[in-house]
C-alpha cells in the first residue's frame, strides 16, 4: 500500500486532488481511498487530505502518519506546518515553489522535488489554482498513477474548456518532473 | 470493502448513501443540514431538483421540525426519510419517542458525531449510543458499501408488518460520510424488487378516522411499551433474514446481527461497532502473523441487542476487550455494559475490559489496537481495571 498526504490551504482544492488520485488509481484497476483531515475548513487555513492506493481492498481508516509521498501545494506552509513529518526516507515530497530545493531547508531524507506549479497554472489556467498541476507532478514523480487515468479522472470532474486546460497543465507538470 | 466488481465507482460516502436513499424511493424527505451529515441531504435535494427522485423534499427550521414532519407523513402512509447527527439528533429527542411509540417505520442515517459542550464537529458515537433507549432499531456500519446496503435493508426491516419500528443506520461522521472509496451503487430496478412499495397496515385516513399516539393511562401504557419491546425482539430474526435476502439479490453480506473476523480460534477478542473495524482487521492480520490469536466480533445490531448471538460467538474467548466511541459518564460505556449484562446469567465467565476511544474525532490507529490487545493479555491473568479512556493525555489534565 502507498500512502499520500497532501498539504494545502483551504480553497486550494487539496481534497479534490486527493479524490482525483483515488479515482485515477481505481481507473488503473487498483484499490484506493481518499479523505480530508477533517477540520473546520476556512479559506486560507492550512488543510490536509490523504489518499491510499493498494492492490487489495483498503480497510484501514486512521490518518496517515508515515506517508510514501507528500504533496505541498503552497510553499508558505513550510513556515507553519512540518510537511515532511513521518515521510519515509524512501519516499518523495513534491513542493510547489520557485525556490531551489536547498533553500527550503527541509528536514527529510526523502527525495525533494520542486516544481513551479503556480507559474504553470498562471500560464495555462490563468488562475493560481495548482491542484491539478500538482497532480501531474505527482503522476510524473511517483509513477503510482498513470497519466491517462489521471486525465480521465480530471476530464470527468472538470468538463469542457476548463477540463482541457487542466489536462494541459497536468501534461506540462508531468513532463517537467518525469 | 468487498471485492472489486465491474459496477464499482469511487464516490464520496455521502453521495453513495444519498443514491441508496433514492433507490428506496421515499415519498417524503425532511431534514435540516448539519455537519457531517450535510452532503447526504444536499445530494438528495439535488436529486429531487433534477427530477431523478420523485419525493417531496421539505426544508424546515430545525431537526425537531424535520422529524415532526415525518411523523405526519409516515402516519399518512408515506415512506419517509431523514438524516441527522449529534446536536440535531439531540434536538429530535422528543420526536424520536413519538416515532417509535406510534410505530412509524422511518429510516434515518445518523452521521455519528460528538456532542457539545465543548463544541466538537468530529466523529464519535455518543449521539446514537445515547439514544439507545428511544425505541428505534440501530445498525452500525463499517464501510461505505455497508452504509449503502444497510439503508436499503433498513426499510425492509422497518416496514415489515411484524416489526413496524423506525431504524437509525449509524455511519461514522466524516470517516464514512466524507471518504472517497470504491462502492457499487445500488441498481434501481433490483432495489425496487427487493423493496417494493410501502404497504402500511394503519394510516391516518379522513375516511376512516383514527388516532395515533394518543393518551394511554396506567391501564394500557405498559402494554404499548411491551409491544415495542416484542417487536424489537422479533427484529432479531428479521435483521438476519433481510441480510440474507440481500445477499441473495446483491451478493453482499456483512453479518446480520453480528459479524466476526478471525474469531473462531481467537483467545483475545475485540468487540466493537462502526468504522474502526477496518483498522482493527489490519491490526489483527499483523498480530496474527506474529502468532497472536486475536479476533474481532462486530456488533452490527446494537438495538435489538443480540444477546444469544453474542453468547454463542464469544463463549470460547479467553479475554474480551470492548472498544467504543462513547462514554456513559458516571458508569462505563454503552456496549461494554450491555455485553457484561448479556453474560451475567449465562455460564460464561470471561474477563471483559472496556475502552472508550476516538472521542470527538481522536484518531484510532493500528498502534492503539495493539496497545489494547496488550492490556487485554494482562487482564487475562487478572483484571487490573475494568474501564479506561484510551490515550488519555494526562499532561493537559
Amino acid at each position: 500500500m502507498k500512502e499520500i498526504r497532501l498539504h494545502g490551504r483551504g480553497g486550494q482544492g487539496s481534497v479534490t486532488a486527493a479524490e482525483m488520485i483515488a479515482v485515477a488509481a481505481f481507473e488503473d484497476k487498483r484499490f484506493s481511498q481518499a479523505f480530508p483531515a477533517f477540520g473546520v475548513e476556512r479559506r486560507g487555513a492550512p488543510v490536509m487530505a490523504f489518499a491510499r492506493i493498494a492492490d487489495k481492498p483498503i480497510r484501514i481508516r486512521s490518518q496517515i502518519y508515515e506517508p510514501d509521498y507528500v504533496i505541498v501545494q503552497d510553499v508558505t506552509l513550510l513556515d507553519v506546518v512540518d510537511v515532511a513529518a513521518g515521510l519515509k526516507p524512501t519516499g518523495k515530497i513534491i513542493i510547489n515553489t520557485d525556490r531551489p530545493r536547498e533553500a527550503l531547508k527541509l528536514k527529510t531524507d526523502a527525495e525533494v522535488i520542486t516544481i513551479d506549479a503556480t507559474k504553470i497554472a498562471m500560464d495555462i489556467l490563468k488562475r493560481p489554482i495548482v491542484n491539478t498541476t500538482m497532480l501531474g507532478a505527482f503522476c510524473g514523480a511517483s509513477k503510482e498513477v498513470g497519466l491517462e487515468s489521471m486525465n480521465k479522472a480530471i476530464s470527468e470532474r472538470f468538463k469542457g474548456e476548463l477540463g482541457k486546460k487542466n489536462l494541459l497543465a497536468i501534461k506540462a507538470a508531468f513532463e517537467r518532473v518525469s | 470493502m468487498s471485492e472489486k466488481t465491474a459496477n464499482m465507482k469511487v464516490v464520496e460516502g455521502s453521495y453513495a448513501v444519498a443514491h441508496a436513499v433514492m433507490c428506496c424511493r421515499p415519498d417524503v424527505i425532511s431534514a435540516y443540514p448539519i455537519t457531517p451529515q450535510t452532503h447526504i441531504v444536499e445530494n438528495l435535494s439535488q436529486m429531487v431538483a433534477d427530477g431523478e427522485l420523485d419525493s417531496e423534499f421539505l426544508t424546515v427550521d430545525s431537526e425537531f421540525s424535520a422529524l415532526s414532519v415525518l411523523v405526519g407523513s409516515s402516519a399518512a402512509g408515506a415512506r419517509s426519510y431523514s438524516s441527522t447527527t449529534s446536536q440535531g439528533l439531540a434536538l429530535m429527542y422528543e420526536v424520536l419517542y413519538n416515532v417509535s411509540g406510534m410505530r412509524l417505520p422511518i429510516v434515518m442515517n445518523v452521521a455519528n458525531r460528538a456532542l457539545g459542550a465543548p463544541l466538537n464537529i468530529w466523529n464519535d458515537q455518543q449521539d446514537a449510543i445515547g439514544a439507545r433507549d428511544v425505541g428505534w432499531l440501530q445498525i452500525y456500519v463499517e464501510d461505505v458499501q455497508e452504509a449503502v446496503d444497510a439503508t436499503l435493508q433498513a426499510y425492509k426491516i422497518a416496514e415489515d408488518a411484524e416489526i413496524r419500528t423506525p431504524i437509525m443506520v449509524c455511519m461514522d461522521g466524516f470517516v464514512l460520510t466524507h471518504v472517497y472509496e470504491p462502492v457499487e451503487l445500488l441498481d434501481k430496478e433490483k432495489a425496487r424488487e427487493f423493496l417494493p412499495a410501502y404497504q402500511p397496515a394503519n394510516i391516518l385516513d379522513p375516511a376512516k378516522p383514527k388516532t395515533f399516539g394518543a393518551f394511554a393511562d396506567p391501564s394500557t401504557y405498559t402494554e404499548f411499551r411491551y409491544q415495542q419491546f416484542e417487536a424489537q425482539l422479533k427484529a432479531l430474526d428479521k435483521i438476519e433474514k433481510v441480510a440474507r435476502e440481500f445477499e441473495e439479490t446483491f451478493g453482499r453480506y456483512y453479518g446480520g446481527l453480528i459479524d466476526s473476523y478471525q474469531a473462531e480460534d481467537a483467545e483475545i477478542v475485540i468487540v466493537t461497532l462502526g468504522s474502526v473495524i477496518g483498522t482493527i482487521k489490519d491490526a489483527i492480520d499483523a498480530m496474527r502473523s506474529e502468532g497472536k490469536k486475536v479476533g474481532l466480533l462486530k456488533v452490527r445490531s446494537y438495538r435489538p441487542f443480540p444477546v444469544q448471538a453474542l453468547r454463542k460467538a464469544l463463549k470460547d474467548a479467553s479475554v474480551i476487550a470492548v472498544i467504543e466511541k462513547d462514554v456513559s459518564i458516571g458508569s462505563e460505556a454503552g456496549l461494554v455494559t450491555d455485553l457484561k449484562a448479556a453474560f451475567y446469567n449465562s455460564n460464561i465467565r470471561i474477563p471483559i475490559i472496556g475502552f472508550t476511544a476516538g472521542l470527538g474525532g481522536r484518531d484510532i490507529t493500528v498502534k492503539d489496537i495493539r496497545k489494547i490487545v496488550d492490556k487485554a493479555e494482562t487482564a487475562r491473568k487478572g483484571i487490573e481495571f475494568e474501564f479506561e479512556f484510551l490515550n488519555l493525555r494526562t499532561e493537559i489534565l
